[in-house]
């Protein structure tokens, strides 16, 4: 039997048929190189003290000339950015997410310290959800207060989310814009269902910059793109086109940002915006946060990879900013971008050896 | 790309089509004229062979000239044999929003010859009953890799022998070595697993054990496209007809070249026509665990699992992981499911009445659109507060709540119509229905049709269970 195991191939030569090739035949790969009529428009975020602000330093998102991290033809100008949230009142969060921060819950600034020094966040998100009607009802002047200590606590540019209330939300970002000229926060968000004009106008006159937020329809973006050009610069204007979790309708959701980045490419201007996720929507996924049968536990480990998917997957859609939760899934992201835009070449010796690794 | 070009997808007309068939409109496929059946077929929605007439011999010409105007950009490769045989490959197209993406990435997990019989059994059988209902699918792994870590034929072939015995899942036999390799196919020589893999250096050897096994062969020239299409092209010379390509997949700082190398074939396939790019693409998220004792065993888990997640989204037709775990497998498979559905139509759910928790005739009802998005955030916010409630799920074509009532997807005849068909009204005493807020407009048509009092609720579904809590009186 053995003799038959391991037969000696009679190769090459001889035995081999006429015509079949007795060395390797050289072709060699065109890198297939395309070239796109537009740029995507860039975003400054936060404002040092030399630009009027009290920031450490801005970031700035956007600008790039392929489809997302398509590096052989283009390199990315600037890496995606993480937001991470604060919220300045007691919110339902997943257990997996909760043990994180439990110890900085109702201290907004405590939790804007946490989340630039401990977790690594380029900014912070303030969610001012306090001044929910349906909530506490809080007036725009308090939530300022809030504000100005996440300002004095951290020295990263600032996000700065409503409760999504149209009207409050209207009153909310005009007070924060008259209260903080120069900061360039992004104002998170102005809708369809707001009144565009007036939120434009006081965005604009404040210098800090709006994000346009889109139920996932592409032309409700491109009609909120165009209401924002009466006042806004392309300069100032970030696109948020929803994300759904993964399971709950990512699909959609990174197919819409595929296209818009596709479209804002190829000369659809009204498109041609750097993209910001709401990534923290992954935990909206049951499967993120329940508890579930063992095969599937432990659910300390599933959810935040549940958020790690979800962002990676709208990474290579082209999100520009992610706002996330998860300290690991916030590092993933991160290290996810450096290895993407590093330019190391891959070691290929070593590769083959994944046969016989001994796992 | 000196390789011959293809007509992309969008070049390809119905006229075309229509010039080679029979054009008796003999309607034996069930279409009412060969015209109908061309249209059917540059969609995509039938297959060629339903043309019955088309295959007999008078025809074969014009066969085989319809067969390569409707070859894909990416040729399709069968794995395994029989009921579980994978079909991987047959691309149309390079983005989602083109055309609906075939063949589900196939996931393989690993065992190898040097593990102890009943880790192997073991391992096999986890992989084949892995199951996930989920919308209505049951998500699944697809394959076994079985790898020679030995180096010793004797033992290579007993373990693919019981594996094969374990398992009717196709397999995929990973050894460098050709006589290591021609003992795996002994113990298993017509179950057409896939060979990995053919080198630079083996290339002869391999290709000889594919043809004559009569299986599909995995070309590998690690981060090298030159020596991958080079291979390729020499294995097809050679005579091997079905070849998976694998550009290399690196972990960490290697991350950005298999990102783009997968890109770059896969757009060389689809865009320009190059049919060496053309062929499936095999990632191996498993190279994570060669750093097995440097790192813990858990964050080895986590990166095979967002590179294979990353490599589902970016072109990859197979997968071969080690980790096995549901925590890391999980997120895999659904994402897996959630890029290979139509782009084009909205996932809609079934309609009728749900029932979340234990309601009784006081509990509140609720009704929401079939669009899937919609119905699974309202069931999740339900369902995470521990609500009981009735929800009734209306017809709208897959229309959300404010676009289906913009768009008169969302009508209050349909909601009339979806309270009477549920039977909800024998379920509970009372007649008052909760509305999404962004169907208000529609309550007071809702009420007149129905007779049920309209709740009009809040605009976000989250804010349900706290609407309930303070608002609800039967």
């Amino acid at each position: 039997m053995a003799a038959n195991v391991l037969p000696k191939l009679k190769l090459p030569a001889g035995a081999i048929p006429g015509g079949k090739p007795t060395s390797l035949f050289p072709i060699s790969f065109s890198p297939p190189i395309e070239k796109y009529p537009n740029q995507i428009s860039t975003v400054k975020l936060g404002a040092t003290k030399s630009e009027g602000g009290t920031r450490g330093k801005s970031l700035i998102i956007g600008g790039e000339l392929s489809p997302a991290f398509y590096t052989f033809e283009n390199q990315t100008p600037h890496k995606p950015v993480i937001t991470l949230d604060v919220f300045d009142m007691e919110v339902p969060l997943s257990k997996a997410v909760k043990m994180h921060v439990k110890d900085v819950i109702g201290d907004p600034a405590a939790w804007a310290k946490l989340a630039v020094e401990k977790f690594g966040a380029d900014m912070v998100t303030m969610h001012l959800i306090s001044v929910d009607p349906l909530l506490k009802d809080a007036s725009p002047k308090e939530a300022c207060k809030t504000i100005e200590k996440v300002l004095q606590a951290v020295d990263v540019p600032l996000v700065i989310g409503g409760c999504g209330d149209p009207v409050k939300d209207t009153a909310l970002f005009e007070e924060v814009c008259e209260q903080f000229p120069g900061e360039r926060f992004l104002i998170s968000s102005v809708t369809l269902d707001m009144d565009v004009d007036k939120c434009g106008k006081f965005i604009k006159k404040s210098g800090n910059a709006v994000l346009a937020f889109t139920p996932m329809d592409l032309n409700f973006a491109r009609e909120l793109s165009r209401r924002l050009y009466d006042n806004l610069s392309r300069e100032d204007i970030v696109m948020d086109l929803t994300t759904a979790a993964l399971g709950y309708g990512l699909d959609y959701a990174f197919t819409n940002m595929e296209r818009a980045r596709i479209g804002g490419l190829m000369g659809d201007l009204e498109l041609a915006h750097p993209m910001s996720s709401g990534t923290t929507n992954a935990w909206a996924a049951r499967e993120a946060w329940l508890k579930m049968s063992d095969e599937w536990e432990p659910r300390e480990l599933r959810g935040p990879l549940w958020e790690v998917t979800t962002a990676l997957t709208l990474l290579t859609a082209g999100v520009d900013l992610f706002m996330m939760m998860h300290p690991a899934a916030v590092k993933t992201l991160k290290d996810v971008t450096n290895y993407l835009t590093a330019n190391k070449k891959a070691d290929p010796a070593k590769f083959l050896e994944w046969v016989k690794i001994k796992a | 790309m000196a390789e011959k070009k293809r007509a992309g997808l969008k070049e390809l007309s119905p006229i075309n089509i229509y010039k080679n068939l029979p054009k008796i409109n003999c309607k034996e496929c069930g279409v009412d004229n060969c015209m109908a059946f061309a249209t059917k077929i540059v969609n995509r929605e039938m297959e060629l062979d339903s043309c019955k007439p088309l295959l007999k011999p008078e025809h074969a010409k014009a066969y085989s000239i319809l067969k390569e105007m409707l070859k894909p950009a990416v040729a399709e490769v069968i794995i395994g044999v029989g009921e579980k045989a994978k079909k991987i490959g047959g691309k149309l197209v390079m983005y989602r929003h083109e055309f609906t993406y075939k063949n589900p990435t196939a996931i393989a997990i690993d065992v190898t010859d040097e593990m102890p019989e009943k880790e192997v059994v073991g391992r096999v059988q986890k992989t084949e009953n892995f199951s996930f209902e989920y919308i209505g699918n049951i998500l699944q792994l697809d394959m076994v890799a079985v790898r020679c870590t030995s180096d010793d034929a004797d033992k290579f072939k007993s373990c693919v022998k019981k594996v094969a015995e374990t398992t009717k899942l196709p397999l995929i036999l990973c050894t460098m070595n050709p006589q290591i390799m021609e003992a795996g196919l002994m113990a298993s020589p017509k179950s057409r697993p896939l060979l990995y893999a053919a080198t630079t250096t083996n290339w002869k050897d391999m290709a000889e054990l594919a043809i004559m096994y009569n299986t599909p062969l995995v070309a590998s020239a690690p981060n090298d496209l030159n020596a991958l299409v080079s291979l390729a092209k020499t294995l097809q010379n050679y005579g091997v007809k079905d070849i998976v390509l694998d550009p290399g997949t690196f972990t960490n700082g290697g991350l950005q070249d298999t990102i783009n190398n997968f890109t770059m074939l896969r757009r060389a396939a689809t865009k320009g026509g190059d049919e060496l790019a053309g062929l499936p693409l095999l990632g191996i998220p498993m190279v994570a665990w060669m750093n097995k004792g440097e790192t813990a065993d858990d964050l080895i888990k986590w990166r095979e699992s967002y590179m294979a997640s990353m490599l589902t989204v970016r072109y990859a037709d197979a997968l071969i992981l080690h980790g096995n775990d549901g925590w890391s497998l999980l997120p895999l498979a659904v994402l897996r499911q959630n890029i290979y559905t139509d782009p084009r139509k909205p996932v809609a759910v079934a309609t009728g009445l749900k029932v979340f928790g234990t309601p009784d005739e006081n509990s509140p009802v609720l009704f929401t659109s079939n669009f899937a998005l919609t119905y699974y955030t309202v069931a999740s916010d339900i369902e995470s507060n521990q609500v009981n409630a009735y929800l009734i799920v209306v017809e709208t074509e897959g229309s959300a709540i404010d676009s289906g009532v913009a768009g008169r997807k969302l009508t209050a005849e349909r909601v009339a119509d979806a309270i009477k068909a549920s039977g909800i009204e024998s379920k509970v005493k009372h007649r008052k229905i909760i509305s999404p807020g962004k169907a208000s407009r529609i309550s007071g048509e809702i009420e007149e049709l129905s007779g049920w009092k309209v709740l009009v609720g809040p605009r976000d579904s989250s804010e349900i269970p706290k609407y309930i809590i303070d608002k609800w009186q039967p």
